[in-house]
């Protein structure tokens, strides 16, 4: 417990190991939810020493859970920018929480499935994450974590409005329910905004990780619940999964389709990217993350064969800027970055031979053609 | 395109959810994306930046001058409008009003029907078998069955002495 960030957190490379359902294409679960204190002003608006108090009767209570028997607990004056940046690259801190100080806190359990936020925007902010498809064993993990706390702690809630938050926006269950998604052949295809618009609709919000549709970084786009009063939390669970399937299904469809209809589109496309992922000697994060999408999506069409896809997985993490400065004693300046992200990767791919020039096997391509599996 | 936040610098960050039925768009430069926390899929609503560019709007409640202010935390309309977040739990009770047309916009209904804290479920019950009871008293009432008017009497003085017993949720009204 004395230990620091970097050498509590699981290695980059095994933690991309872990596998869930559906993680072909759903990359992570998250449920969170938001908790206050009765008796004690959100954080947003208290004095430093609120703060602090609210801290001291949180901490103790997260740290005392049977799930947090192992873990990290540390308060965000003690961590240097450089693990904060870290946690932030990992998703398990929010930037929000990472630009906190004196008085904001954080606790995370030994498999880094559960993580407690303690002052953010709201006293406090639990989350579950499970890699693959799993929001419905992410809330009900929580749900007990939550019951266990309410025991000892006087949380504020009103029959009328449920949880009370510091934005209203998540007033009521305090539930936000998310799910991390690898779409690149709706992506290729162009039909991401479209499938983006029908989403919406339903009250979904999805997010790219910069801008909309076709210029989301890496193809990750992320679905969450954006309505959180008036519906039970295993109604907005089972809402999401419908759409999660569907999207699973679109996207599997858009693969099949375009292996079809298009092959020398898509293998141009992995082709391309391998060509320069493993051979630059400059890159930036930006550029890695989209051509990593494009090998990840290679590797899952069998077009690397060998290849696990925890191999690129790692890499979409340790080429982030401060995974990058990790381990090295000399501050790197953005342009040094991009040299530094392309001499790992050539390193780190040299053993990966080009991609296959059609897919092989006697799998019917796309369908149920899985990856090998590990268990 | 500027950027709707800073006014100043180009927006390449464009982003669209739908709010109330509708489509709504923001953009955004890259400094303001970061600062919003827009880039942090894990914090993020558009609706709560619109509630910063003054979506809130509507929460104004129609006394100019008389600013309503919160008294446990001092927070006030104008603080809400201008950050979009309320200052503490009891912000809800004071500011209830203007609330009411921003939540019917924002969620799926204005009541909550998920969890209940175990500590309050059982008052959450009292409540409801009380206010039956009177409804079953006023009816024995009208129909002069003063026996039954009685037994009901000694129910519901029981049932609220045992409500008075228990932890409150908050606000209560
Ligand atoms: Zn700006
Ligand atoms: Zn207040």
């Amino acid at each position: 417990m004395s230990s620091t960030i970097h050498d509590f957190l699981i290695p980059a490379g095994e933690a991309a190991k872990r596998s869930g359902p559906a993680d072909k294409i759903v990359l992570s679960s998250r449920v969170r939810l938001a908790r206050n204190l009765k008796q004690f002003p959100f954080p947003g608006t208290g004095k430093k020493s609120d703060r602090l108090k609210v801290l001291d009767v949180l901490r103790p209570a997260v740290e005392g859970l049977p799930q947090m028997a192992e873990r990290f607990s540390d308060t965000l004056d003690n961590l240097t920018p450089m693990d904060k940046q870290i946690l932030v690259e990992r998703h398990l801190v929010s930037r929000e929480h990472a630009a906190k100080g004196a008085g904001s806190g954080l606790v995370i359990n030994r498999e880094e499935t559960l993580c407690v936020m303690i002052n953010e925007e709201d006293h406090l902010r639990m989350q579950s994450l499970r890699p693959g498809l799993q929001l419905r064993e992410a809330w009900r993990t929580l749900d007990n974590v939550d019951s266990a706390l309410e025991g000892p702690l006087d949380f504020a809630f009103s029959f009328e409005l449920g949880y009370l938050t510091a934005c209203p926006t998540n007033l009521g269950t305090g539930i936000r329910v998310s799910a991390m998604l690898h779409l690149p052949a709706l992506v290729l295809s162009e039909q991401i905004n479209q499938i983006i618009q029908a989403v919406n609709k339903l009250g979904l919000a999805v997010r790219g990780l910069y801008g909309e549709g076709t210029e989301a970084l890496g193809n990750v786009f992320q679905v969450s619940n954006q309505m959180t009063l008036g519906e039970t939390e295993s109604d907005i669970v089972e809402r999401i999964n419908k759409v999660l399937a569907q999207l699973i299904d679109h996207e599997e469809n858009a693969r099949a389709s375009l292996l079809e209809k298009k092959p020398s589109m898509l293998f141009n496309h992995v082709g391309r990217a391998y060509g320069i992922v493993a051979n630059a000697h400059c890159i930036s994060s930006k550029e890695t993350m989209n051509l990593l999408s494009l090998m990840r999506l290679g590797v899952d069409l069998g077009l690397f064969p060998g290849v696990q896809r925890s191999l690129v997985d790692e890499l979409f993490v340790i080429t982030q800027p401060a995974h990058l400065q990790l381990g090295l004693s000399e501050k790197l300046t953005a342009e040094e970055r991009d040299l530094a992200r392309a001499d790992m990767l050539r390193e780190r791919l040299k053993q990966v031979r080009r991609p296959a020039q059609s897919v092989s096997g006697g799998g019917s391509g796309g369908g149920g053609a899985d990856k090998p599996s590990k268990t | 395109m500027l950027c709707n936040v800073c006014k100043e610098n180009e927006a390449t960050v464009h982003l669209t959810q739908m709010i109330e039925g509708k489509i709504k768009k923001v953009d955004l430069c890259e400094p303001c994306s970061k600062s919003k926390g827009v880039d942090d899929p894990t914090g993020f609503s558009l609706a709560d930046l619109l509630l910063g560019l003054g979506a809130a709007q509507e929460s104004q409640a129609a006394t100019p001058g008389l600013e309503l202010s919160c008294p446990q935390c001092g927070h006030t309309q104008a603080d809400f409008k201008k950050s979009g977040r309320l200052g503490c739990p009891r912000c809800y009770e004071v500011f209830r009003e203007g609330l009411e047309g921003l939540l019917k916009s924002m969620h799926k209904g204005t009541k909550h029907v998920g969890k209940v804290p175990l500590s309050l479920q059982e008052n959450k019950t009292m409540k409801e078998r009380l206010k039956a009871l009177q409804g079953e008293l006023e009816a024995a009432v009208c129909r002069e069955d003063f026996e039954s008017a009685a037994t009901l009497r000694d129910k519901i003085k029981q049932t609220s002495d045992r409500l008075q017993s228990l932890p409150v949720a908050q606000p209560e009204s």
